[in-house]
């Protein structure tokens, strides 16, 4: 009994965070836009009895998904957005591997300061640490203004409202993501183990490569998920630090829901979205389990 | 027993508590009143003033038809609020609990009824045209003396955008005014609802295009003030705060807005009570609160936008009433156009367009 309400516990979760909500996004991607309060029909009336319920389900159609097909723009998007999303997660991982095997490699007595000198950026809210990325990147801003004092460049850079900024934008707000799984790994890596590799004739570099890399993949692809899947639906990031050009699928959303007030498309939207996400994240899981049960 | 007792009358107490602590929602326009208004509203009436801000009608729309946003009193622009009446989103007022109704400008209420069939749902708050504003020093530097900055021809000709594009340029993004201002320019009807007309914007808008450094509708007033960009497609009061904002902080920027002499889009931003607005009572003093003369004139002298309450005229400051880019001369007024709402076919043309516009795609 105690273990059925243990287990019970961790799916109720999923039930009511995410199933539920699944499920009412996928019902409103199935119905068709009103000038109404709320803007879709049909709305599922109980006081009709079966029979209105039985005349709802008929009312729904894949009508919003077949138009996602028609135009180029949806299709666009997505592979805009993965292509940021990855982009972005293998930069983060370029910028946060080190830091978190120097987090590792540092004496014990460090390691608690340098925790939290990563996680301190969170005390501020995250709104207003994009909105001071305004101020470092504009043209007007400290950086182009430092670079003009140094003389590397004579004219102020655009970086603002472009790509790169989005990119920084992405990388300096989920750092912390990456460093954290993967400082977790390498934390609990026996040190003997290199100091064999070593004895046995490997040079620190393939030591490092042949060992520390392969024990700290759990992090590394912990990190690269809690990255890659914030990164994709990233919404306001592209907003306010990319311009108008950058196309990401959460601006798309957003306009489906805001511009066109079209409730059922931008579902439609958010519904492959999540489809995109969910079956790699799936299968990889799968593969994951068949690898670990071979090595036993 | 006993106890039982003082938890009902806890619980009664606690009641009436929030029953009698009247308090009032507001959901207005950013940089849109001078705050010591809304302190005043709370010294005089003694109800408690909640004050949220958006920067698109999209975004208030959105929380319309949603249902139940908790908001009192939200400000919708003309088209948007036309097509929030027919949803049914809004309460029809009670003009016996609105004794200011008869400081309103019949000129404004003749043209706001075009929207709101006998200003039954909303009264005008702020009205204004979108225009062009321009740092004058910059523009010069980059087109020469003779720049026309009172025409659509600065932000509309390549030539001059791929000049103009070293220095920065905004436009809104807001398509239901920025497709119009491309169709009158062109000699077409602004308030075309037939896509094929609709259509003649994009090229005007793609040949420009590489030349616009960003669609946003409210960061222009920031980034003009401080010298970051050089023009700015937007809002007349906007333009004229940023204006102001560089005049205090004495940048050597100088503002300028027009209205362009090939006619320029007049929109009218309305006060109304969303039909299940928590308080509607207090909603109703607060528009009473608003429309009384002195008070409106002081939300105008603080946001350099014309309003439509007549009796407000003679506290206005000499720099908004006296101001042609704010209170423009009748014959101006015959130059500036007004617009209707799309249906919602015509609506996904337009928006898909604008984002074909925006992003190449």
């Amino acid at each position: 009994m105690r273990r059925l309400f243990l287990i019970s516990v961790p799916y109720l979760w999923l039930l009511a965070l995410f199933v539920v909500p699944f499920l009412i996004v996928l019902k409103i991607s199935l119905s068709d836009t009103a000038l109404a309060i709320p803007p879709y029909m049909p709305t599922l009336g109980f006081s009709e009895g079966w029979a209105g319920i039985k005349q709802f389900f008929a009312d729904l159609d894949f009508e919003n998904f077949v138009f996602l097909t028609e135009d180029d723009l949806y299709w666009k998007a997505y592979l805009s957005s993965l292509q940021i999303a990855a982009i972005s997660t293998l930069l983060t991982l370029l910028v946060g591997y080190p830091v978190a095997y120097g987090m590792a490699m540092a004496p014990d007595e460090w390691r608690p300061t340098l925790m939290m000198l990563v996680i301190l950026p969170f005390w501020t809210s995250f709104l207003i640490r994009v909105y001071s990325w305004i101020g470092i990147l504009s043209q007007e801003g400290f950086l182009n203004q430092f670079l003009l004092w140094t003389g590397l460049i004579s004219e102020p850079l655009m970086i603002l409202n472009t790509k790169i900024a989005v990119y920084i934008g992405i990388i300096y707000t989920y750092l912390p993501f990456m460093i954290l799984p993967i400082y977790a790994a390498l934390e609990k890596l026996d040190g003997s183990l290199l100091e064999a590799a070593e004895d046995l004739g490997c040079s620190r570099l393939s030591a490092f490569w042949l060992v520390t890399i392969p024990l700290s993949k759990s992090g590394i692809i912990a990190g690269s998920f809690l990255v890659f899947i914030p990164a994709l639906g990233e919404f306001v990031i592209p907003s306010l630090l990319g311009g108008s050009g950058t196309l990401m699928i959460g601006k798309v959303l957003w306009e489906e829901f805001f511009s066109n007030r079209d409730w059922p498309v931008a579902s439609a939207v958010a519904v492959v979205l999540l489809l995109i996400l969910i079956i790699p994240i799936i299968l990889f899981q799968r593969n994951e389990q068949k690898e670990r049960e071979k090595d036993q | 027993m006993k106890k039982r007792l003082l938890t009902m009358t806890a619980i009664a107490a606690l009641c009436a508590g929030a029953a009698t602590a009247e308090e009032v929602r507001v959901y207005n326009w950013s940089d849109y009143i001078d705050e010591e208004l809304l302190t005043k509203f709370e010294a005089e009436t003694g109800i408690k003033l909640i004050y949220d801000v958006f920067d698109s009608n999209e975004v208030l729309e959105t929380k319309m038809l949603a249902g139940s946003s908790g908001y009192d009193v939200v400000v919708p622009t003309g088209t948007f609020l036309q097509r929030q009446i027919t949803a049914g989103a809004f309460q029809k007022l009670d003009k016996t609990k609105l004794s200011n109704m008869g400081n309103m400008w019949d000129v404004v209420e003749k043209r706001t009824a075009k929207y709101d069939p006998d200003n039954a749902y909303s009264i005008n708050y702020m009205w204004g045209t979108t225009g062009i504003g321009v740092n004058v020093g910059k523009v010069k530097e980059v087109l020469g003396e003779d720049a026309p900055i009172d025409s659509w021809d600065l932000v509309f000709k390549p030539e001059n955008m791929e000049k103009l594009a070293s220095c920065g340029v905004f436009f809104l993004d807001a398509p239901a005014e920025m497709i119009p201002a491309a169709l009158k320019y062109i000699g077409e009807d602004p308030d075309s609802h037939d896509p094929d007309v609709i259509a003649k914007a994009e090229p005007i808008y793609m040949a420009i295009r590489p030349y616009i450094q960003k669609f946003n509708s409210s960061e222009y007033i920031n980034a003009l003030a401080n010298g970051d960009i050089c023009v700015a497609v937007g809002w007349s009061g906007d333009i004229l705060q940023s204006r102001d904002r560089a005049a205090e902080a004495d940048n050597g920027v100088e503002i300028a807005y027009n209205a362009p002499k090939e006619g320029a889009q007049m929109w009218f931003d309305q006060m109304a009570i969303p039909v299940d607005a928590p308080n509607p009572d207090a909603a109703h003093k607060f528009l009473n609160f608003i429309m009384d003369a002195q008070n409106m004139a002081a939300a105008s002298n603080y946001v350099y936008y014309a309003n439509g309450n007549k009796a407000s005229q003679e506290f206005l400051v000499e720099d908004v009433i006296g101001d042609p880019a704010i209170y423009p001369s009748a014959a101006a007024l015959d130059n500036l156009f007004t617009t209707t709402p799309y249906n919602a076919k015509v609506q996904r043309v337009v928006t898909r367009m604008w984002t074909k516009i925006k992003s190449g795609t």
